[in-house]
């Protein structure tokens, strides 16, 4: 059987590209990319923990299941923003968006 | 509705009228009078039901002294229990309230003419003044003068309607707070009306004085109620007049006592000193004809209807406790309540033989009634001071607001002829009215006669002869005759008023242009003169020869208010009483008549020549006004002057700016040691060091959000490198 860490390897790589995709990219869609990778990654944790320590019960799975659905209500919303900014400023690039400062 | 819940709302409507008209419709004439009028109707009909489901009840006017209809409530709690307000009718109360409701809704509708609503405003005219006149054109171009309207119309109205409410209130209360209450809103109400043309400088002065000697009647007789109370423990009627109570505050001496008086007598001689300020008796009696100066319905109002009468109705009222203890002849405070009424009748009527203002002899003439009835009831004819009260209510005020008819018809005259010297109210201007304004020579003829007691037929001598009676009957020989030579006077008096004013030739042209008033005055006297017959067949004493047992005597149903022991039959009929009754009202008006029947314009006035020096004495009124003057009032002015700069502006304006000045000085101290550097310092500090934090540290927020997150991922490898390094040590 493949260890634990094998699963834990996996998802810290998925969840590094994730978080160099949202803090590097300049384009608002790929951010939100990223942030989907991040997601996707935490997902795997879930569901090898749970496979590994309790298959007895079916929380991780259902737990997983409930990320989905938040993350694809999340990205929905998301975009839905990115596509408002773009017809009010004509851009998607993050560093041009900088109203909230001082 | 209940009885009950009716008398509990009867004294309301004015109340509600005085704040309608103050507030919404003090700027329209029509409306505010509609609405006082229709407030004092209300009041009369809730009034007449109550008065005749009381004396038509279940046990009837002599039933209803055991019964009265009476509710009460918890007001004021006080500890151990409340302190219990309500309304009570019993036989006194519903006479009251009869000729309150009668008398008060004539002087509303009168004041409508009196004032002349209808008539155009004018020029000159202005608020707190009495209307000088209006001009207007006729068709033909010709201008004329006519009465106008008076500026302050609607505010007349809701001060009468508050009137009226005080005496409401004081008639249907139970207990002797709640009169106290209606008796001061009355004492206010008396001092807005008689200062009502305000802009005067004798109306001022009236009103002032009317208000201050009222008070000092009022002071002594709050401090009777408060005797009242710790001893009584009540004010309520249903208490205080127990036989138990009674018996205690004459008997026992816990309740205290003062040089040889009973608690009893105590209370009695303070609260009358009350009646004393406001019925005006000698030596407090001085405000009554200044007030004169208010309007007409004014003086009706407080001296004939309200608030004189109510003096003599609490003095009636609280009878048990002056007489507690009388098995002996009379307590000491009835005998000075004898003396004083006594007194005050023949002082009072003697002034008034010398008057020659229309509205000062019926002022002085009240004052001499008033004395009828306190000195009535001095020597325990309960009856018959309640009987007279009735009558004099009715004929006093037919009376004043005949007087105002007449005054109101010279007004007119002087405005015809357009000569502004002419006093309107002065009897020697006046003579042949009799012609010029039939109505109100009618009417007045027959309040003047009630007044003077003109046998059989008016009211006045009906009660006027059961107090002499009285007096005669248990032997009280000196107040007899003291009251039999001042009705003799008061006789005499009436028939020079009525000779002056409306016999002979008219002395002036103004009164040849007299005009007789409008129906809203006419009307409301008509009715009162009625009254000032009728009202005294309800007393005629049952075994009188021939008329006695015509009609039933219904005015002695009034002693069952009293408690059972104190019930007097009433004396058995003596021909000596009744003898003198008829040659002093009859002797008076003959000597009247006989005096001024050929009275001509310019002569001096007879009385004058008969009485030489002590007719000025008497025009005068005995000098009184000026020994006030020269002692109470310059006293009080001195000790004023002398006070004002020594003790006000030296003492307590010292004291005052002394505190004013340490307290500166203080502050000064404290803000300069305290204030500035430590408070205002660390708030500063505070302050500026928040200000330079935002100001450096503004910079890192640039509105990127990928530069945030990078400084989050910093932060977060830096913790978690410092915890995994905690972790292994």
């Amino acid at each position: 059987m493949i260890p634990l860490s094998w699963y834990l390897i996996l998802a810290a790589a998925l969840f590094s590209l994730g978080l160099f995709g949202v803090l590097s990219r300049k384009n608002a869609v790929a951010i939100l990319m990223g942030v989907e990778l991040m997601l996707n990654a935490v997902n795997i944790n879930l569901v090898a923990f749970w496979r590994y320590s309790a298959p007895e019960v079916i929380a991780g799975q259902v737990f997983t299941i409930i990320v989905f659905a938040v993350s694809a209500a999340e990205v929905a919303v998301g975009l839905a923003l990115v596509i408002s900014l773009y017809r009010r400023r004509q851009t998607v690039i993050a560093e041009n968006i900088d109203l909230l400062r001082w | 509705m209940a009885t009950e819940q009716l008398i509990w709302l009867l004294p309301l409507p004015p109340l509600v009228s005085f704040f309608l008209i103050v507030l919404l419709a003090n700027r329209n004439k029509a409306l505010s009078h509609t609405i006082g009028i229709g407030a004092a109707f209300l009041s009369w009909l809730a009034g007449m039901v109550v008065f005749f489901r009381a004396v038509t009840g279940e046990h009837g006017l002599h039933g209803l002294g055991e019964h009265p209809l009476h509710s009460a409530m918890d007001w004021l709690p006080l500890g151990d229990g409340a302190f219990q307000i309500g309304v009570n009718i019993d036989p006194l109360s519903a006479l009251t309230l009869f000729f309150v409701c009668w008398t008060v809704l004539m002087i509303f509708i009168y004041s409508v003419g009196y004032h002349n609503f209808g008539q155009p405003e004018g020029e000159h005219d202005q608020k707190g003044l009495p209307p000088h006149g209006a001009t207007v054109t006729d068709e033909h171009g010709h201008q004329h003068t006519v009465l106008s309207v008076e500026p302050n119309y609607s505010r007349f109205f809701a001060f009468i309607s508050l009137f009226a409410f005080g005496m409401f209130v004081l008639v249907v209360s139970d207990n002797l707070l709640t009169l106290f209450v209606g008796w001061e809103i009355m004492g206010l109400c008396s001092y807005l009306l008689i200062g009502f043309w305000f802009a005067k400088p004798s109306a001022r002065a009236a009103a002032i004085k009317a208000f201050m000697t009222t008070r000092i009647g009022d002071v002594f007789m709050l401090l009777g109620l408060a005797y009242l109370y710790s001893a009584a423990g009540s004010l309520s009627y249903s208490v205080i007049f127990s036989p138990e109570v009674l018996d205690r505050l004459v008997h026992d001496a816990a309740v205290g006592g003062f040089l040889g008086l009973s608690a009893a007598g105590l209370i009695g001689l303070l609260l009358f000193i009350g009646t004393v300020g406001k019925s005006a008796q000698f030596p407090l009696h001085v405000w009554l004809p200044d007030a004169m100066e208010g309007p007409t319905p004014v003086s009706a109002m407080i001296h004939a209807a309200t608030m004189v009468s109510a003096g003599v109705y609490m003095v009636i009222r609280i009878f048990p406790i002056l007489a507690a203890g009388a098995e002996h002849g009379l307590t000491p405070a009835m005998t000075v309540m004898a003396f004083i009424g006594a007194f005050t009748a023949l002082f009072a009527a003697t002034i008034a033989v010398a008057q020659n203002d229309i509205k000062r002899v019926l002022a002085y003439s009240t004052i001499s009634q008033l004395g009828f009835m306190i000195a009535a009831l001095g020597i325990g004819a309960y009856v018959a001071a309640a009987f007279h009260l009735l009558t004099h209510a009715f004929f006093k005020a037919l009376l004043f607001l005949g007087s105002g008819s007449v005054i109101h018809g010279m007004e007119h005259g002087v405005l015809h002829t357009g000569n502004h010297d002419v006093d309107p109210q002065d009897m020697m201007n006046m003579g042949g009215l009799r012609k010029k304004m039939p109505v109100t020579f009618w009417t007045f003829l027959i309040g003047g006669f009630a007044l003077s007691g003109f046998p059989f037929i008016t009211a006045g001598f009906w009660s006027k002869d059961e107090i002499l009676a009285d007096a005669w009957a248990h032997g009280h020989t000196a107040v007899f005759w003291t009251l039999a030579i001042a009705a003799l006077l008061t006789a005499f008096y009436t028939m020079r008023q009525i000779m002056l004013t409306f016999f002979g030739e008219p002395r002036t042209k103004e009164a040849e242009h007299a005009h007789e008033t409008p129906w809203t005055m006419t009307a409301p006297l008509v009715i009162l003169s009625v009254f000032a017959v009728a009202a005294g067949w309800a007393g005629i004493p049952e075994d009188f020869p021939i008329l006695g047992g015509l009609v039933a005597n219904f005015i002695h149903g009034v002693s069952a208010t009293l408690p059972a022991a104190m019930i007097e039959k009433a004396p058995a009929f003596n021909v000596i009483p009744l003898i003198a009754s008829l040659v002093v009202a009859l002797g008076g008006l003959f000597l009247g008549w006989l005096v001024y029947r050929k009275y001509k314009a310019g002569a001096t006035d007879p009385v004058k020549k008969m009485l030489g020096g002590l007719h000025t004495v008497l025009q005068n009124k005995y000098y009184l006004d000026e020994l006030y003057q020269a002692t109470f009032v310059r006293l009080f002015n001195w000790i004023s002057e002398v006070f004002t700069p020594a003790m006000d502006r030296g003492v307590i304006d010292g004291f005052l700016h002394g505190i004013a000045r340490v307290a500166f000085s203080l502050g000064g101290i404290f803000r300069d040691r305290f204030e500035t550097p430590v408070i205002t310092g660390a708030a500063d500090l505070l302050g500026n060091g928040v200000k330079g934090f935002g100001r450096e540290f503004r910079g890192i927020q640039s509105g990127r959000i990928q530069q945030y997150m990078n400084v989050v991922l910093v932060i977060v490898v830096v913790l978690a490198v410092f915890i995994y390094i905690l972790a292994q040590v």
